[in-house]
């Protein structure tokens, strides 16, 4: 066990710049680009969704047949698909994941906002678009931002796949280590990657407390 | 201010509000009040176009409110909920200043508008402006609700049951302020609620509805006074009927069991029974208990030495009242002849009972001012306790 350590410890210290350059692309390919265009496209969608009743069932049974495509699969089709090797098929297949929990968590934190609220603001005067967003996304938010830190995380886990596609990322030294039967370097891949969930987890949890309203807080 | 023309409400095939014509006038606040789903909230709510009304026309300050922008018309009406419906992520301040904010108010301008507001229900604005609504206890958050409505200075303001979830003390309390509020600000206010108590406080007006129609639209005092049904009265509850002397009729206050006589009976069965009942005359009948006359005591001990029976001695057909007449009309002829008694008779001359003086005024104060006795009674009572 010791020994392992050692191993990672000698390989990382020996080239970091190589673990340094695999963790950057891991953040920004694998999850910052993805987790935002998802949000980009995803929230707009939600909201869409909150407001006419067609496109609720489509988007969100679409978006849940996405979700049950095995990742390894996914990453597959996009090969298929024309998309070659590299960063573009992992970021889009991350894309495609990402949409499913921020368009639900949009979805619902909208349509739960209590009803009275909504005629409350609409009979107050105020016209949809400022209903939107004086009161529902405000209260929405928090659950919103429970869909984006699923997504973040989701994407973390999954971004290690993305090294069978070529895409870089923490997944290479796991891939590396399963070709070439050397166990330390799954390490070198796994435990950067669990950590950095962790951490993009607690870290958005910050964000949102800060920017949630305090009469909005210790609410679900 | 608000006019309702033929107007009316279907959902698929039920008429909810049937051809309502309603004209609420400016500075009076108008309760909307009847059993839960005969049409309140829909009415209310066809105002500000939170529902459009099927057939018909309303109008707002003399214009039909169909040819204005809905977003604009309901920023010129305040607009008061059951379930309070302030925003959770806004501060207080915020909350009272929606309003404002939607018409492009400058900061100080709305600050200002906020504190006077807060000041006008003695809320210290330093320690809530800041506050968010969970922060505030259920009756001041509907202080802040009431308030918002009012900041834009509407002339129009609709309440759906503002008051119907707090706690009765609460209620009373807000029921109060607002009653202040309105003495100062003369707005137009509809009130829709379902408590009676509160309608007769607040309202200058009561429209009663039922099943989508209005029964009775009047003020307080006349809906007391004169229900305009049994359903009016029985939804205002028999204790809280003022009824006036001429609703109330004399088989309701007379005496039931006169004492009365058979006209040949003895003038010392007479004396004995008059004293035993401690009356000083007695109702003449005759087999079938009608009546013959009256005979008085002292009828009796003139006529006691010559002897005979008590109707040789009775006076003739005493004046009565019938049945069916009213308490006024019994009093009025007690006036007139009078007299200290009435016998009470229906149409075949039976006798039915009897009213006197002293029964009249026991009763009537009973049926007529019901208050008043009852709190005749805690004064008597005080009194005992203090001697
Ligand atoms: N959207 C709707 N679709 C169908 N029926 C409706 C709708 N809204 C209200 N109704 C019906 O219209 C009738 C009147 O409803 P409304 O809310 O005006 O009653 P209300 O007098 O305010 O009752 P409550 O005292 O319970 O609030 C009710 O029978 C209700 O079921
Ligand atoms: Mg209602």
């Amino acid at each position: 066990m010791l020994e392992t350590f050692n191993k990672v410890y000698t390989f990382i210290a020996n080239d970091p710049e190589q673990f340094l350059s695999a963790i950057q692309d891991h953040i920004l390919l694998l999850v910052l680009v993805p987790v935002s265009l998802a949000i980009l496209v995803a929230v707009p969608l939600g909201i869409l969704a909150s407001r006419f009743r067609w496109l609720e069932k489509i988007v969100l049974s679409i978006t849940s047949i996405l979700q049950t495509i095995p990742s390894l699969a996914l990453l597959a089709l996009m090969i298929v698909l024309g998309m070659g090797i590299g960063p573009r098929p992992a970021i889009t297949a991350l894309f495609l994941y990402s949409l499913l929990p921020i368009l639900r968590n949009t979805f619902i934190g909208i349509k739960n906002v209590d009803p009275f609220l909504k005629e409350a603001a609409t009979g107050m005067g105020m016209t949809n678009m400022q209903r939107l967003r004086m009161v529902e996304l405000p209260i929405a938010f928090s659950v919103i931002m429970a869909g984006i830190r699923t997504a973040t995380v989701i994407c973390i886990g999954t971004g290690t796949l993305a090294a069978y596609v070529g895409a870089g990322g923490l997944g290479v030294f796991i891939v590396r280590g399963l070709q070439l039967f050397r166990n330390y370097l799954l390490l070198v891949g796994a435990v950067p990657a669990a950590i950095l969930a962790l951490l993009a987890d607690y870290l958005l949890g910050k964000l949102e407390y800060f920017l949630i309203p305090r009469g909005l807080r210790g609410e679900q | 201010m608000v006019r309702f023309e033929n107007v009316s409400k279907k959902y698929n095939q039920l008429e909810v509000v049937k051809n309502l014509n309603l004209e609420i006038n400016e500075g009076e606040l108008v309760t909307l009040i009847g059993p839960s789903g005969c049409g309140k909230t829909t009415t209310l709510k066809m105002i500000n176009r939170l529902i459009e009304p099927t057939s018909g026309t309303i109008y707002v300050n003399g214009e039909d409110i169909r040819k204005q922008d809905p977003v604009q018309l309901r920023r010129g009406i305040g607009y008061v909920i059951q379930q309070i419906g302030l925003f959770p992520n806004m501060t207080i301040a915020q909350n009272i200043a929606v309003v404002g904010k939607l018409l492009g108010w400058s900061k100080e301008k709305a600050a200002a508008r906020v504190e006077e507001l807060l000041e006008m229900v003695n809320m210290d604005p330093a320690s809530y402006m800041d506050r968010y609504p969970k922060e505030l206890s259920g009756g001041q958050q509907q202080r802040i609700g009431v308030l918002r409505a009012l900041a834009a200075n509407p002339k129009i303001i609709l309440m759906d049951e503002p008051f119907g979830a707090l706690d009765p003390i609460t209620r009373e309390q807000l029921q109060g302020e607002l009653k202040k509020l309105q003495a100062q600000l003369h707005k137009t206010i509809v009130f829709v609620t379902h408590d009676m108590d509160e309608a007769l406080k607040i309202a200058d007006r009561i429209v009663l509805m039922r099943d989508g129609e209005i029964v009775q639209a009047a003020t307080p005092d006349q809906i007391l006074r004169n229900p305009a049904n049994d359903f009016v009265a029985s939804f205002i509850g028999k204790d809280r009927l003022l009824r006036s002397p001429d609703e109330v009729k004399v088989e309701e206050v007379m005496i039931t069991d006169p004492v009365t006589i058979e006209y040949n009976r003895g003038l010392a069965e007479a004396l004995e029974r008059m004293r035993k009942s401690r009356v000083d005359s007695l109702m003449v009948v005759d087999d079938l208990g009608s009546l013959l006359g009256v005979v008085t005591i002292k009828d009796v001990q003139s006529a006691l030495n010559r002897g005979g029976t008590v109707g040789d001695s009775a006076a003739p057909h005493p004046i009565a009242v019938y049945t069916g007449q009213t308490v006024r009309e019994a009093v009025f002829i007690m006036a007139k002849h009078n007299v200290g008694y009435l016998p009470v008779i229906n149409d075949q001359n039976q006798l039915k009972g009897l009213i006197t003086r002293a029964s009249l005024v026991g009763i009537l104060t009973d049926v007529l001012w019901p208050d008043l006795s009852s709190s005749h009674n805690v004064f008597t009572s005080t009194t005992k306790e203090a001697s």
